[in-house]
């Protein structure tokens, strides 16, 4: 953990948006997974990518936050390779949260120490986080066996506690009651309000229309369409929106 | 049958009144297996880790061997150390043979394949889980491996405890090496052995009883340190 200790001036001089990809191609046994020309995620908001299973939303989740390498292409944050020493400017949150054998504070403070702040600030910030999600009197439980919603609402409450400039959130309220989707809505809508930057994957329209400043639909691993949240859903410009609007469309 | 129950009686006192010659022996053998056990730690642990997070040719093919070494017949290591502590072999200067450091090394030897072994099994399924959300979090191999360790240390202890009964149970090699000389390299497997040949089933049986008790004792304190990691959040 100390390797990665950077005063937070280090971390603001490391700015990671504009994120961009260019080219990016993935293929599996000659099935082209992912074809996307250009995208650039910039400036303020929520973007919420769309579209049926297998997509390839999530896989490009994943070339953006540089977890997977593409076979063609490159990503850039802030026209660089993507490198280690600036994720702690992303916050991410996965499908199927993963959470440290620790207590629920436990969890957030590790996230903080690992951008660098120090155990003393660690701590204050840990606690102050889980106080504004509603979460304080979880801090001492073990992060492991709590219900999947407080497991989701932990995972952003730890993406969201080291303050970073984008989020990218992957299918983080599937199978979620309507109260834990709630909440996770408002703190991503709180934290988009307070400038920060959110793509996310999400399957349920109406999701989408609630979160979303704009829409990217993908299908067959390409970007069909990419518009403001309105204009996606009153004036979609493909058969291929309209048809996923609709309810039709299959992968 | 009267002879049986005489030795039980007399197997319960020794160990009750605590009888130098039983507790010298239970010594013994608790020094060489715990020396053994953090042998096998020091090597076995970094070289788990390595198998868990490293990628390289021939990888799957030390995960098999180092696997398969866990089920090595103790008697086959007892000879391979015979013959390099012997005074002819490559290490007999050293004159360690019929010493305890000899039977301390036998045991380190059946031991590291299972701490290696379980410790790779462990780290590995921690890593697949953690991988991605570490890689987030910006750290390098080492800060990885670091919380990796710390993650799974209670089943890393599990691991332990499982090396320690392995060789606190072993009698094949540390009689080859240790010679079971009298108030020297004599442990109780060893003795056990010895004394059920000569008829002293007392001594016999009271070590036997010390040896279940040990591992009752392993196992409990798996299952404590389990109830142990859920009180302090892990689960």
């Amino acid at each position: 953990m100390r390797e990665n200790l950077l005063s937070a001036v280090q971390r603001q001089a490391m700015p990671v948006l504009p994120v961009t990809g260019a080219d990016l191609k993935v293929s599996r046994k000659g099935r082209v997974l992912l074809d996307v020309d250009n995208i650039e995620i910039a400036g303020h908001g929520t973007t919420v990518i769309v579209g049926p299973n297998g997509a390839g939303k999530s896989l490009l989740l994943n070339l953006l936050a540089g977890l997977r390498q593409p076979d063609r292409g490159n990503v850039r944050w802030n026209g660089t390779p993507p490198s280690r020493s600036r994720y702690c400017r992303f916050g991410m949150v996965l499908q199927h949260a993963v959470l440290l054998r620790r207590s629920v504070k436990a969890n957030v403070e590790y996230a903080l120490r690992a951008v660098g702040h120090s155990r003393n600030e660690a701590r204050r910030r840990a606690e102050a986080s889980l106080g504004e999600a509603g979460m304080e009197r979880l801090a001492h439980a073990s992060a492991r066996v709590l219900s999947g919603g407080e497991r989701q609402r932990l995972a952003l409450v730890r993406a969201l506690a080291t303050h970073p400039d984008l989020v990218f959130l992957d299918e983080p309220t599937s199978s979620l009651d309507p109260a834990s989707v709630m909440a996770i809505e408002t703190m991503v809508q709180d934290a988009s309000v307070k400038g920060m930057r959110a793509v996310m994957v999400a399957h349920d329209l109406a999701q989408a229309k609630r979160v979303a400043d704009e829409i990217i639909l993908m299908h067959h691993g390409r970007i069909v369409e990419r518009a403001a949240t309105d204009d996606f859903f009153q004036r979609p410009q493909s058969e291929t929106a309209e048809a996923f609007i609709a309810g039709r469309l299959l992968i | 049958m009267q002879d049986f129950a005489a030795s039980f009686f007399e197997a319960f006192r020794l160990v009750i009144s605590l009888d130098p010659d039983l507790l010298e022996v239970v010594w013994l053998s608790m020094r060489v297996s715990l020396s053994a056990v953090v042998m096998a730690a020091l090597v076995g642990f970094p070289v788990g880790a390595f198998l868990a997070v490293a990628r390289f040719p021939g990888r799957g093919l030390l995960v098999v061997t180092i696997s398969a070494l866990m089920g090595l017949p103790p008697v086959v290591v007892g000879l391979v150390v015979y013959m390099l502590l012997s005074s002819a072999g490559v290490l007999g200067p050293l004159q360690l043979l019929y010493t305890p450091t000899a039977m301390i090394i036998a045991q380190t030897i059946l031991v590291t394949p299972i701490v290696a072994a379980l410790a790779r099994q462990t780290l590995e399924d921690l890593h697949d889980e953690y991988r991605d959300q570490l890689v987030l979090y910006g750290l390098g191999n080492l800060a990885q491996l670091k919380t990796l360790l710390w993650e799974g240390r209670y089943s890393l202890l599990t691991t332990l405890l499982a090396g320690f009964g392995r060789a606190v149970a072993e009698v094949g090699a540390v009689i080859i090496v240790g010679g079971n000389i009298n108030h020297v390299t004599r442990v109780m497997t060893t003795t056990i052995a010895l004394e059920t040949s000569k008829g002293n089933l007392a001594l016999a049986l009271g070590l036997g009883f010390i040896l279940v008790t040990i591992a009752f004792a392993v196992n409990a304190l798996v299952f404590m340190s389990r109830a142990a990691a859920v009180r302090h959040a892990y689960a």
